[in-house]
């Protein structure tokens, strides 16, 4: 198992590599080239000249990739022209929001998903299972930023129900650790701001988790459906299984292999819908950083977003790996 | 007759099974087969692909999906009756009364738990057991199926292991609870042809041994003849043959079992003698309520073998002692029978 | 990265080559054609696709106004946007201009959008695949690790990216989500045509002695292409949703003379509690598009593909 995981850290390498060279003549090819990106569309040319001479500009590419490589490794992306201050420590700052809105997104996903998935295969050709269908087909073809809207308008702006904008009221006044507000407020025991903060999660959450949900849902029922005319199930019966260990070890755990190769592939979706959901809600996380980003052409900002949001993404396939490989045994010795 | 060791341990009466899918007219997959099987027989249960064999287990085990199937008629183990019991009463004796081998050994196991799970959880669903009595118990099973280091293999999955492998393991779960009834469907067929031998070998023992009655489905009669006492042939969902193992090689009286033992080739049977097929496929049968099955294949079929001639569908009947037979034109043979003579006349 | 990324797209690959029992005798995409025609899913999703095809090709005769002409502003004041009123059978938007016009002539732009978008990404991901599949070797290492990289940045970032650098122009929003599916398309094809080549006809043929390259394009292409078909049905229905979720970021076209569903529905999102109709159409528009393009794939799917069938 270990060596596994070496491999595929391995394998990560030219990918992170790759990645980088795509980012750098991203930047590059940007009309007014990396200067204008770092000063902003206002810079005047003499500014754009120091910056060039300053930072290497005037000499050879792979000089220039290979600084900006080592920069890079060091998680050093420059500063927001807009904010002044240090894409990293930005990026840091936002994440934690993200990381739980993600969480919760698929928390509801998973949880909602995974059992009506099975319900609607076990009682095949039931209402049940054509609602599933049904609502499953149209879960991936809402914009996903028109769902948040409406959920918000709802009920947020007419209902009142649930908050419907930012993380956290601010007149909270919530101790910070970790920036993650729920478990802040768990950390230091100010429950009202936990459950404040959980409150603010609900709504970005189901906008966020419905075209997971509605995936899980589809790839559960079809996986079920395949699981349970399989022949070891039809040998767990006839060995008299209790129908709940026939359930639980025979087919929901071989029905969620399949389940859990597309909840990996969910993460880049959500890390995509994170970007509209967030601006929607005003949510204060990487995503809506990025959508402010967009509109003030802050390319620092952009690039750095950008480049590590994709390594997140490829760290979380990465354990999404490892964890098929724990539950299926064939993948391991592959 | 063979080996009657008492009362019989499965009695299957007038058997049927129609599938009913929504929107086509049912099919009836068996339609009354009856037979029994004793402590320690060996029943085999032969034919074609799609001649109601494997349904027929099926049924016995209370397998088939509830949902578009019928059964009727009456399977009873040890005196009890199984068609229309609950299926909690149907899960306590499966596994524990009686089990089953299944054909592929691969997509029986399930491939993402390990061996010794799968042999421990028939032990500890049916018998008082501990989680450290069922181990030791299982690695005491695999040793009897003749698996080697069955404690290591416990910890392994089906994929690490070999075909036979596999099916030794299949069959340690199916006797784990000691059942007084083994159906065993096509145990060989996905298997080498020498990995086959031993697993019959072992099949063979454990019946000698337990004195467990086991139901053999085969559609090779090298199976029948090394392991069966007697032998139902079926055809297109009826049994239209039983006889003793060594009666039905010498002289069978159903032109269809004729047929099939001559469609194997045969060491004595001299050079440049043709192995005889039989003409077409099993497809090519017709409803038993219009004649017999087998009569559009059939070498011997005359007018009176359709419905609408002789006026009755064609019965199975007793056919000398020990014997059945559903044929109205059957095989004939001189008084004194030897093999080659049977196999002259089936040609 | 993405290991299970890749294992998912290389299985719908693997599927591809599989005939459906019994059904040797004809030809794979004469009975896929005759199992379409039973499906009524399949003949749900062509319904909606085709009459969405007829009324973009038909827009200016279909369209009771100009959906570019200002109308009824004199009635619009804030917090009031005129609804459903005799000539105008849903309103106007917020600059008076005839909604139901105006998602008419919308339809041209989204499906233009959706399929100009898609082909591209087909074709370029096709041409890394056959590229890949047919040469192997170092060629495939190199295309494919390249395709991995694309694949390993989340599919609405890239399309930022790209319409960045390219500028806001409905070119630039094409290329922007056509980019997003070449590694998808690549991968495909690539999985698709290692499968084909690996089965015993390929072998066979090759054992004929019948040139390589005649073994790719006459036999291993053309039976790699169904995953691809399935997979282009499906992108037309994310492409068009794409396109709204740019517009939304204000990388949409800019060009007002041309309604789009997306730019209208992003535009909308500011008068959502004064009027939500404007929002509601576009978007029902997309979902409806989107819905059809999805069955109709679903149904292609399992046409083609014995496995899949449910």
């Amino acid at each position: 198992m270990l060596r596994f995981i070496v491999r595929r850290l391995l394998q990560l390498i030219p990918i992170l590599l790759g990645l980088s060279v795509l980012l750098f003549a991203w930047l590059r090819a940007l009309p007014g080239g990396p200067a204008q990106a770092a000063l902003g569309e206002r810079a005047t040319p003499e500014a754009i000249a120091r910056y060039n001479e300053l930072f290497g500009l005037d000499e050879p590419l792979i000089v220039q990739y290979l600084r900006f490589l080592g920069r890079a490794i060091r998680l050093d992306f420059g500063t927001s022209a807009r904010t002044g201050r240090a894409v990293t420590t930005e990026f840091l700052e936002r994440m934690p929001g993200t990381i739980e809105l993600t969480l919760f997104a698929m928390i509801f996903a998973i949880g909602v998903g995974i059992p009506l998935g099975y319900l609607a295969a076990r009682r095949h050709g039931s209402w049940l299972d054509s609602t599933s269908v049904i609502g499953s087909l149209l879960g991936v073809a809402i914009p996903v930023f028109f769902l948040a809207y409406l959920l918000r308008l709802g009920f947020a702006v007419e209902l009142g129900w649930l908050p419907g904008s930012g993380r956290q009221d601010v007149r909270m006044d919530a101790t910070r650790i970790t920036n993650f507000y729920v478990l802040d407020g768990l950390l230091t025991r100010e429950w009202d701001a936990a459950w404040d903060a959980v409150l603010h999660l609900i709504l970005p959450a189901i906008a966020l988790g419905t075209i997971p949900l509605a995936i899980i849902v589809r790839i559960t029922r079809a996986s079920v459906l395949d699981v349970v005319n399989e022949d070891y199930v039809r040998t767990a019966n006839a060995k008299g299984l209790a129908t709940s260990t026939v359930r639980r070890r025979h087919i929901i755990k071989n029905a969620l292999l399949p389940v859990s190769t597309t909840i990996g592939l969910q993460t880049g979706l959500l890390l995509s819908g994170a970007v509209l959901t967030e601006s929607v809600f005003a949510f204060g996380g990487v995503g809506s950083a990025l959508y402010d980003a967009l509109f003030a052409r802050d390319f620092a900002i952009l690039q750095g977003f950008i480049l590590m949001l994709a390594i997140v993404y490829v760290l979380v396939n990465l354990l999404v790996d490892i964890s098929y490989g724990l539950l299926d045994p064939r993948v391991r010795v592959r | 007759m063979t080996s009657v060791l008492g009362a019989p341990v499965l009695e299957v009466d007038d058997l049927s099974v129609t599938f009913q899918r929504k929107g086509e007219k049912p099919t009836r997959a068996v339609d009354g087969v009856s037979f029994s099987v004793a402590p320690g027989e060996t029943v085999g249960l032969v034919g074609e692909s799609g001649c109601g064999k494997s349904v027929t287990s099926l049924a016995i085990m209370g397998l088939l999906p509830s949902r578009g199937v019928k059964v009727g008629g009456s399977v009873r183990l040890e005196g009890q009756e199984l068609i229309g019991a609950g299926s909690r009463k149907l899960r306590s004796l499966r596994g524990a009364h009686m089990a089953m081998v299944f054909q592929d050994p691969l997509s029986s196991l399930n491939p993402t738990v390990q061996i010794g799970t799968q042999v421990t959880e028939v032990l500890l669903e049916h018998r008082d057991m501990s989680k450290a009595e069922a181990a030791a118990e299982a690695v005491a099973l695999l040793d009897r199926v003749g698996i080697p280091d069955p404690r290591r293999r416990l910890k392994e999955y089906p994929h690490q292991l070999s075909g036979g492998m596999r099916q030794r393991a299949l069959i340690a779960m199916a006797l784990a609870c000691s059942p007084r009834l083994l159906i065993a469907d096509e145990p060989t067929t996905a298997l080498d042809v020498t990995i086959q031998a031993q697993i019959l070998e072992l099949l063979k023992e454990l019946v000698v041994d337990t004195g467990t009655a086991l139901v053999m489905i085969t559609h090779d009669l090298g199976v029948v003849a090394g392991l069966c006492d007697r032998v139902h042939v079926m055809y297109s969902g009826k049994i239209i043959e039983t006889a003793d193992r060594h009666e039905l090689f010498a002289q069978p009286r159903q032109p269809y079992t004729g047929g099939l033992l001559a469609s194997v080739p045969r060491l004595d049977a001299g050079r440049g003698t043709p192995i005889t097929p039989i003409r077409g496929s099993a497809r090519d049968a017709i409803p038993w309520a219009e004649g017999c099955a087998f009569a559009p294949r059939c070498d011997n079929a005359q007018d009176d073998c359709l419905t609408e001639v002789s006026g009755s569908v064609v019965p199975l009947e007793p056919d000398g002692p020990g014997r059945e037979l559903r044929c109205r034109h059957p095989l004939q043979y001189p008084t004194a029978p030897s093999g080659a003579t049977a196999l002259g006349a089936a040609r | 990265m993405g290991d299970v990324k890749r294992r998912r797209i290389d299985e719908l690959a693997a599927r591809a080559g599989q005939v459906p029992e019994g059904e040797g005798g004809v030809s794979l995409t004469r009975s896929a054609f005759r199992r379409l025609r039973r499906d009524p899913v399949a003949i749900i999703g062509a319904v909606i696709v085709v009459t969405f095809l007829v009324v973009a090709l038909f827009a200016p005769w279909l369209a009771p106004r100009d959906p570019l002409a200002q109308t009824l502003l004199s009635q619009i004041r804030p917090g009031l946007i005129p609804g459903s009123q005799e000539g105008f059978p849903l309103g106007v938007d917020n600059l008076g201009r005839d909604l139901l016009s105006r998602l008419i002539y919308g339809s041209r732009q989204s499906l233009m959008i959706g399929v100009v978008s898609t082909v591209l990404g087909v074709a370029a991901g096709m041409a890394l695949g056959i590229i890949a599949g047919a040469f192997g070797g170092w060629v495939d290492t190199v295309v494919m690790r390249f395709v991995d990289i694309l694949l390993s940045i989340p599919g609405l970032l890239m399309a930022i990216s790209i319409s960045v650098l390219l500028g806001q122009n409905q070119y630039a929003l094409m290329i922007a989500i056509a980019v997003t599916q070449v590694p998808i398309f690549a991968r495909l094809l690539r999985g698709s045509m290692l499968v084909q080549r690996g089965s015993d006809y390929a072998l066979a043929a090759r054992a004929l002695g019948i040139r390589k390259r005649r073994i790719v394009f006459g036999h291993v292409l053309p039976n790699s292409l169904s995953p691809v078909i399935v997979q282009a049905t499906l992108s037309l229905a994310t492409a068009i949703i794409e396109a709204a979720a740019l517009s939304f970021l204000g990388l949409g076209d800019p060009d007002l003379a041309r309604p789009e569903w997306g730019a209208m529905l992003a535009n909308a999102q500011a008068f959502l509690s004064v009027r939500p109709e404007l929002a509601v159409y576009p978007a029902l528009c997309i979902i409806v598009v989107a819905l059809g393009f999805t069955l109709l794939g679903e149904s292609l799917r399992e046409a083609l593909d014995p496995k899949f069938r449910r």
